[in-house]
């Protein structure tokens, strides 16, 4: 964990995205690692200038889905055949094709569940305290119209009057400090 | 289909894109800034149109007929209604089954068309989405007062209980459950997970204290961090990608319900499509029902467009001619299956005592609609399409009325035979739940953002990245 006092991070306002991306780019060029854009909606250009590519979303989607497929067939079988086994115009009790319907609609619940509720548990949401909304101009704009690049102080490479320096070369609106 | 017209005529009309003639999916001139300003605007106003108190007041009026109707219900049980023997089913399961079929079209427009990348469906995903929601709340209630004992509604579902009774999963009323407790549920997180960024940038905007802590607290913290939005795109692609075999697993599920019956007329294959593509047609013509109004009353003109009508009717006509195509082989089937029940059901069903249901349906659902919709003037004809969409719905009951009683009012045994006739409370019922639908729509345009901001913002041309960060277009952000 990051020390909960003192900088997070210098927090550079842009109008476009070309402007964004640009600078990111030379961010990770210059040898920041510990940074993030924040974006009005998703801008993937900024994603790539991150080196970010892969998400495990996929997975636990995947893994949900197997597990809810597995549990509704499973479960089915147990009652039909052994529970409470009943018999239905001679139907054998094992009558897997009839199973299939709830075990799908089950797989699409368990993995549904599992795509939305993994996405938040990676991104660590629900986070109501985040040290950029400190930032006097962040919720201006980072929810309407503008490009926000944060290089953190945790970077080995971030010192305030460098780094402050060096976003000062792009055209931003406003570089600001962002306390924790 | 309509070839002339725009493409000759010099272009005047600011909507119609010039390269391709098309009506714009969004009006010209708008920016990040003005998309946000106008849509959150509706929501976080502090006047509040006194037209939405009133449509308010009106359908929770009309609702309170499900309240009066179900209590009633509770207190007498089933025996007020209609339904006999041999109609078993009667208002309750069509009713069900309508409502359902209109909430397909939401889950239509916000996954399968995500999944061909139509962006045009963006402007009308949200409350699209909504529909499919309250849809599935007034389907819901159906079967669940139409079991008789409605407290005991949940053993439908499997747990654990002392008298050591498991439902039983052959049957399709078994699998109902799962498939609309599932629809229900995916729908709904679907719904949030896409209102997230939204929920981000109404807290920012909004200036009421408890506005910006209710918002703030739905929104979970949304920060829009590029990490976070690449996981939520993943999120919404996987969600769209699950709920589109789930939206055409509810409806075939539902149509099990009949077609794994042994009656004439319900025991066919052709169900699970038709049924399929019955539920996207109501369900489209539902969503220009809604539309058309609110677009209006909301001044969302240059957001839903004539292009979003034309589409969405041109959808209803493809839908349209599937459910047609339906009619057309369940006729043929019952003369060429050489069945005499069969045989005689049909004829039943379009001469019998009830014969003017199956033809007010032919009328409403293939003869006015499939008609004119191949028209482009009608087709962006706001008036025509908001009538049109009142026929097509109308004939969409009618088609599970005749389906529902037509079938069972005179079965194998001429003995047995009898009619259906439905009472005030099966009106009452059905008429509140259109209450109950206009109501929670309502809310939902007043507090939550009815077209999703972040997804109009990507469709915008100041999106466009151009390697070198040097963006001549930055001025054209700066005109709000």
């Amino acid at each position: 964990m990051p020390p909960r006092e003192g900088i997070y991070g210098l927090l550079a306002e842009f109008n476009t995205p070309s402007e964004l991306v640009h600078a990111t780019e030379q961010a990770r060029l210059a040898g920041y690692r510990r940074m993030e854009c924040y974006t009005p909606y998703p801008v993937e250009e900024a994603a790539e200038a991150l080196h970010f590519h892969k998400t495990r979303v996929p997975l636990v989607c995947l893994i949900g889905g197997i597990m809810g497929v597995t549990t509704a067939f499973l479960m089915e079988t147990w009652i039909n055949v052994w529970a409470y086994p009943l018999n239905i115009a001679g139907r054998p009790l094992f009558s897997w094709p009839a199973f299939i319907i709830p075990a799908y609609e089950w797989t699409i619940l368990f993995s549904g569940l599992s795509a939305a509720f993994g996405m938040l548990a990676l991104n660590g949401l629900p986070q109501l305290y985040h040290p950029v909304f400190n930032a006097p101009n962040f919720r201006n704009g980072a929810t309407t119209d503008k490009f926000f690049l944060c290089l953190e102080a945790v970077d080995p490479m971030f010192s305030p009057s460098g780094t402050r320096e060096f976003l000062e070369q792009f055209p931003a609106i406003s570089v600001v400090e962002v306390d924790h | 289909m309509a070839t002339k017209g725009p493409m000759q005529d010099p272009i005047v009309d600011p909507m119609i894109d010039p390269r391709t003639g098309e009506y714009a999916v969004i009006a010209p001139g708008h920016n990040f800034k003005s998309v946000t300003q106008k849509i959150a605007g509706i929501v976080l106003t502090s006047n509040t149109p006194l037209g939405w108190f009133f449509g308010l007041m009106v359908a929770a009026g009309v609702a309170t007929g499900v309240v009066v109707g179900c209590t009633w219900l509770f207190l007498k049980g089933v025996g007020i209604w209609g339904v006999t023997i041999p109609g078993a089913w009667g208002f309750a399961i069509i009713n069900f089954v309508w409502w359902i079929g209109i909430g397909h079209a939401g889950t239509l427009i916000s996954a399968i068309l995500l999944l061909f990348k139509q962006t045009w469906r963006n402007s009308i995903n949200r409350f699209a989405e909504a529909m499919t929601i309250f849809a599935v709340v007034c389907a819901g209630t159906f079967p669940l007062i139409h079991v008789g004992r409605p407290w005991l509604a949940y053993w439908l579902f499997p747990y654990p209980n002392t008298m050591n009774v498991w439902p039983q999963f052959r049957s399709p009323l078994a699998w109902d459950v799962f498939a609309v407790s599932t629809y229900a549920t995916i729908s709904i997180v679907f719904w949030y997970v896409g209102m997230i960024p939204d929920f981000g940038t109404l807290r920012d905007r909004a200036t009421m204290p408890l506005a910006k802590y209710m918002y703030g607290m739905l929104s979970l913290g949304w920060r829009g961090s590029t990490r976070h939005w690449i996981r939520y795109e993943s999120a919404s692609l996987l969600l769209a990608g699950l709920s589109t075999p789930l939206v055409l697993s509810v409806h075939t599920v539902i149509s099990f319900d009949f077609a794994v019956a042994a009656l004439a007329g319900w025991h066919t294959t052709i169900f699970p499509p038709y049924f399929v593509a019955g539920a996207i047609y109501s369900g489209f013509a539902m969503v220009i029902t809604l539309a058309i109004p609110i677009r209006k009353f909301y001044h969302l003109e240059d957001l839903v467009t004539l292009r979003h009508l034309d589409n969405m009717a041109k959808v209803m006509l493809g839908t349209g001619l599937i459910v047609a195509y339906g009619y057309g082989m369940e006729v043929f089937m019952s003369w060429y299956s050489a069945s005499h029940w069969e045989y005689f059901m049909m004829w039943n069903r379009m001469f019998g005592p009830m014969g003017w249901a199956y033809w007010v349906l032919i009328l409403t659902n293939i003869t006015i609609p499939l008609t004119t919709l191949w028209s482009r003037k009608l087709r962006v004809n706001v008036t025509y399409l908001f009538i049109l969409s009142f026929i097509i719905n109308t004939g969409m009951w009618f088609e599970r009325f005749v389906i529902v009683v037509t079938s069972l009012y005179r079965e194998y045994l001429p003995s047995s035979w009898g009619t259906y006739r439905a009472t005030k409370w099966d009106y009452m019922i059905y008429v509140g739940t259109m209450g109950l639908f206009t109501f929670l729509f309502l809310l939902f345009v007043r507090f939550l953002p009815m077209i999703p901001m972040s997804e109009i913002r990507m469709m915008l041309p100041q999106t466009k990245v151009t390697p070198g960060g040097s963006n001549a277009e930055t001025v054209s952000q700066e005109s709000a």
